[in-house]
């Protein structure tokens, strides 16, 4: 056994209203360079719906993951080594800028610099890859809120393969009767096959976090990565060359607050926190033959953090204890492996992703209210999942390779909370056999109702701050301003006469926030200075 | 004159050559890469990037044989001078037609898409310039360089290859390259600005041909490391925030 750490996500999908402020929150953090316009670490996306880029998940198309060999070990779904390196002059299967899209503006010069005329003058969009004028045809979220689906839910390769297995026509009309949003990042798999798909090996899973990032200096620009990826989280800066993807805002972890898209989404429903796992068990584990075997068998290699055995081992492997007492009081740890509500998107790529979610409900809620019914009466709740076949297994051919018995079990505790939650409202009794009939207690149902829908901010985000004998130096990435010599040293800084030194961006955000939010004063404007950013605007 | 073309150039390329190469790994990793346009476009590259790559390596061994083998130890295993170069001559025109193809189509390519037009900088149309240049004189060479002007008969492997193996003992035969004809001069001071110019340009990216893929493990952990000091080579990072808008049409066309 040897013992290792990983900072994980969960999102509780019933919350999620779309507002894609996570996206925009990162990409203006992140990714808001040329060569990056089309690059969203976080994209959320409608289902039913192509995804992004456009029908990801076909991976007989895009050749992204692994696949079992017969032997029962692992294979690049898009070739071995020597088949990579051969066809590394062109990729074979990489996505081009269409299947993505081509990222515009619009020339808003126009607005006020046309000359005076009778007509209006318009702000037309322009192409940022040519600077010509362009016709905008496609987004990162053209089909939102099912917007123009019609014309292309079809191609939903979930949805062909649903079709596919079921001999009768499942009619669209049906399917378009449920739909919620997927907001999705890099998983962070334990078993990448972005990284074995790299050949300069630039691509590094973190040994303390497991947050997989790419060693910018050593990316050759081979972009296989990017065919590696099932996910297809993994972009190409067209830029500079070489391969982005999201970092789990590892400077932010670092100092121990959660990410961008975390800390900024308005339904607060993403949680952070350090997953232990058996870092040798992992090859094994993602070979399983049965896919739909998978999610158990990653739940196995997840290791209790209260097993004295394992604290034992993770102190063997240098795990800090503070790390180890983060895992015990992870809030990943109790949905994915103590209440068993959260679950991996599509384990049968065998990556082992580490971004898990708790199915929505509301597709079957909402569906019964539309039909009259009291969707949160249990009885009604539990016979509506059975029922309601084709959400069911649309979930599961997400999150477990088509399992729609766990799915099932999933929800039918998540409406259990819900009816068992409700009596505890309204008239102070606690049905315990509601609780039974899904295998939990009503206390455990009291403790995910609490993570779940009080969710509070230091019980959502649980993430220990990097080493402490390296916190001091953690403060901000290495800024070559702080060389000697180097312009931020004294004299005029790079913004202007006194400026100082630039404050690290990630303290500066906390402590100010605090300050200012606890204050019983207005910020004054000396205070909001350093200010950088909007992520964290205040009212101030 | 001679001296210095075929005495001191050679050094001095080799030098800016070597010296270029390490300068770049040290200080601007994060330039050094393929700067890869498939995203704007993939089908003709898909037809031409593998072919030109291929051909060239085909040459590239050509010219490995051609230089580095002695005549007699050809002639010491029987392989009579007509068969040296009947093969030499059909492989190496097979191949340099196929690299000549691969890269003018590539340069097509590069021309009519508009966003990798876009994408090319100065320093691409120069070094297409050079690398085009040697290609098509080193053609040039092989075809009829084998007869000086004078119409006497001409081996390269008693010039040229003379003369390049002894480079590398640094006495060089420069009396034996200067009996070469012309072809192959121009062509080998072309190559030596290829050679000279390829450390700073985007062809570095051969010099890092990913051959490790085969025995490093599919896994990799790093940690962290201990200090602030970061491991970035300190060259060019990431552009600025922002893409800056395309200006009107008159205006000097955006460069990044
Ligand atoms: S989801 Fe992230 S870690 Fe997993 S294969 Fe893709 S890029 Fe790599
Ligand atoms: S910010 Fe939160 S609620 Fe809004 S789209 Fe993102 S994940 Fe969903």
């Amino acid at each position: 056994m040897r013992v290792m750490a990983q900072v994980a996500m969960v999102m509780n999908l019933d919350k999620c209203i779309g507002c894609h402020t996570c996206s925009v929150t990162c990409k203006q953090a992140w990714t808001n360079r040329a060569g990056t316009e089309y690059v969203w670490f976080n994209n959320v996306e409608t289902r039913p719906g192509q995804g992004y880029p456009r029908r990801y998940e076909d991976q007989e198309k895009w050749k992204g993951g692994w696949v079992r060999t017969a032997t029962g070990g692992l294979r690049l779904r898009s070739g071995g080594r020597f088949q990579k390196l051969l066809s590394i002059f062109a990729s074979p299967v990489q996505p081009k800028l269409d299947d993505y899209y081509e990222p515009w503006t619009y020339d808003y010069e126009n607005l006020v610099s046309a000359p005076l005329s009778d007509d209006f003058p318009v702000a037309r969009p322009k192409s940022l890859i040519t600077g010509e004028d362009t016709k905008i045809e496609w987004s990162a979220n053209w089909d939102d809120s099912l917007g123009g689906t019609a014309e292309t839910l079809a191609n939903d390769p979930i949805l062909q393969k649903l079709r596919k297995d079921s001999a009768e026509q499942i009619k669209l009309e049906y399917e378009k009767s449920f739909m919620f949003f997927l907001p999705r990042i890099c998983e962070h798999c334990l078993n990448p096959s972005c990284m074995a798909a790299c050949p300069s090996g630039a691509i590094y899973k973190r040994a303390e976090d497991g947050i997989v990032l790419v060693d910018q200096d050593k990316c050759r620009g081979w972009r296989q990565c990017i065919t590696g990826c099932p996910y297809k989280k993994m972009y190409f800066n067209h830029r500079s060359g070489k391969a982005e993807k999201c970092h789990f805002c590892y400077p932010r972890i670092e100092v121990g607050l959660p990410t961008v898209c975390s800390e900024t989404c308005v339904g607060r429903l993403r949680y952070i926190g350090i997953i232990l796992y058996d870092a040798d068990a992992v090859t094994k584990a993602a070979a399983v033959k049965d896919e739909q075997k998978l999610y158990e068998a990653q739940l196995d290699i997840m290791l209790d953090p209260h097993d004295p055995e394992v604290i034992a081992a993770a102190k063997l492997g240098d795990i800090p204890d503070e790390w180890i007492e983060a895992a015990q009081k992870s809030p990943v740890y109790a949905l994915i492996k103590h209440f068993k509500v959260a679950l991996p998107l599509h384990p049968e790529y065998r990556t082992m992703p580490m971004v898990w979610y708790i199915p929505p409900l509301s597709p079957v809620v909402d569906l019964l209210r539309e039909q009259g019914h009291d969707a949160e009466a249990p009885g009604n709740l539990f016979g509506a999942i059975d029922a309601l076949r084709i959400p069911v297994e649309y979930l599961a051919e997400l999150f477990t390779a088509g399992d729609a018995d766990i799915v099932t079990l999933v929800l039918q505790k998540l409406a259990a909370m819900r009816s068992y939650m409700r009596g505890v409202t309204l008239r102070n009794e606690r049905d315990e056999s509601l609780a039974e009939a899904v295998g939990m207690t009503g206390k455990a149902m009291e403790q995910m109702y609490r993570l779940l829908a009080i969710a509070k901010y230091d019980e959502r985000y649980v993430i220990p701050p990097a080493h402490r004998d390296q916190a001091h130096n953690l403060e901000e990435m290495g800024c070559s301003l702080e060389e000697e010599g180097g312009p931020g040293m004294g004299g005029s800084g790079p913004f202007g006469e006194a400026s100082g030194g630039p404050v690290p961006v990630a303290i500066e955000s906390f402590n100010a926030l605090r300050d200012r939010a606890t204050a019983d004063t207005a910020a004054s404007s000396e205070s909001l200075r350093d200010r950088t950013g909007d992520t964290n605007w205040d009212g101030n | 004159m001679d001296v210095f073309l075929w005495g001191v150039l050679p050094y001095l390329t080799a030098a800016i050559f070597f010296g270029g190469l390490w300068y770049r790994y040290r200080y601007d990793q994060f330039g050094w890469t393929t700067r890869s346009s498939q995203l704007y476009e993939s089908k003709i590259l898909r037809i031409a990037s593998p072919m030109f790559h291929y051909a060239l390596f085909v040459v590239l061994g050509g010219h490995l044989v051609g230089l580095f083998i002695p005549k007699n130890w050809t002639d010491a295993v029987g392989i009579s001078q007509e068969m040296y170069h009947l093969t030499a001559l059909s492989l190496g025109m097979v191949a340099g037609v196929a690299t000549l193809l691969g890269i003018g189509m590539l340069i097509y390519r590069r021309r009519t898409t508009g966003p990798v037009f876009m994408a090319t900088t100065k320093n691409d149309k120069a070094m297409y310039l050079v690398l085009v240049g040697a290609l098509v004189l080193g053609m040039w060479a092989t075809l009829t360089g084998d007869h000086t002007a004078t119409g006497e008969h001409h081996n390269y492997r008693e010039t040229v290859s003379v003369w390049f193996r002894s480079l590398f003992i640094f006495q060089p035969k420069i009396a034996a390259m200067a009996a070469s004809t012309i072809q192959f001069k121009i062509h080998i001071l072309v190559a030596f600005l290829l050679f000279a110019s390829m450390p700073f340009t985007r062809l570095v990216h051969a010099f890092t041909v990913p051959l490790h893929f085969f025995f490093r493990p599919y896994m990799i952990y790093r940690s962290r490391p201990k200090s602030v000091e970061s491991t970035h080579t300190h060259g060019r990072g990431w552009d600025k925030i922002g893409t800056p808008d395309r200006q009107k049409k008159g205006d000097d066309v955006y460069k990044p």
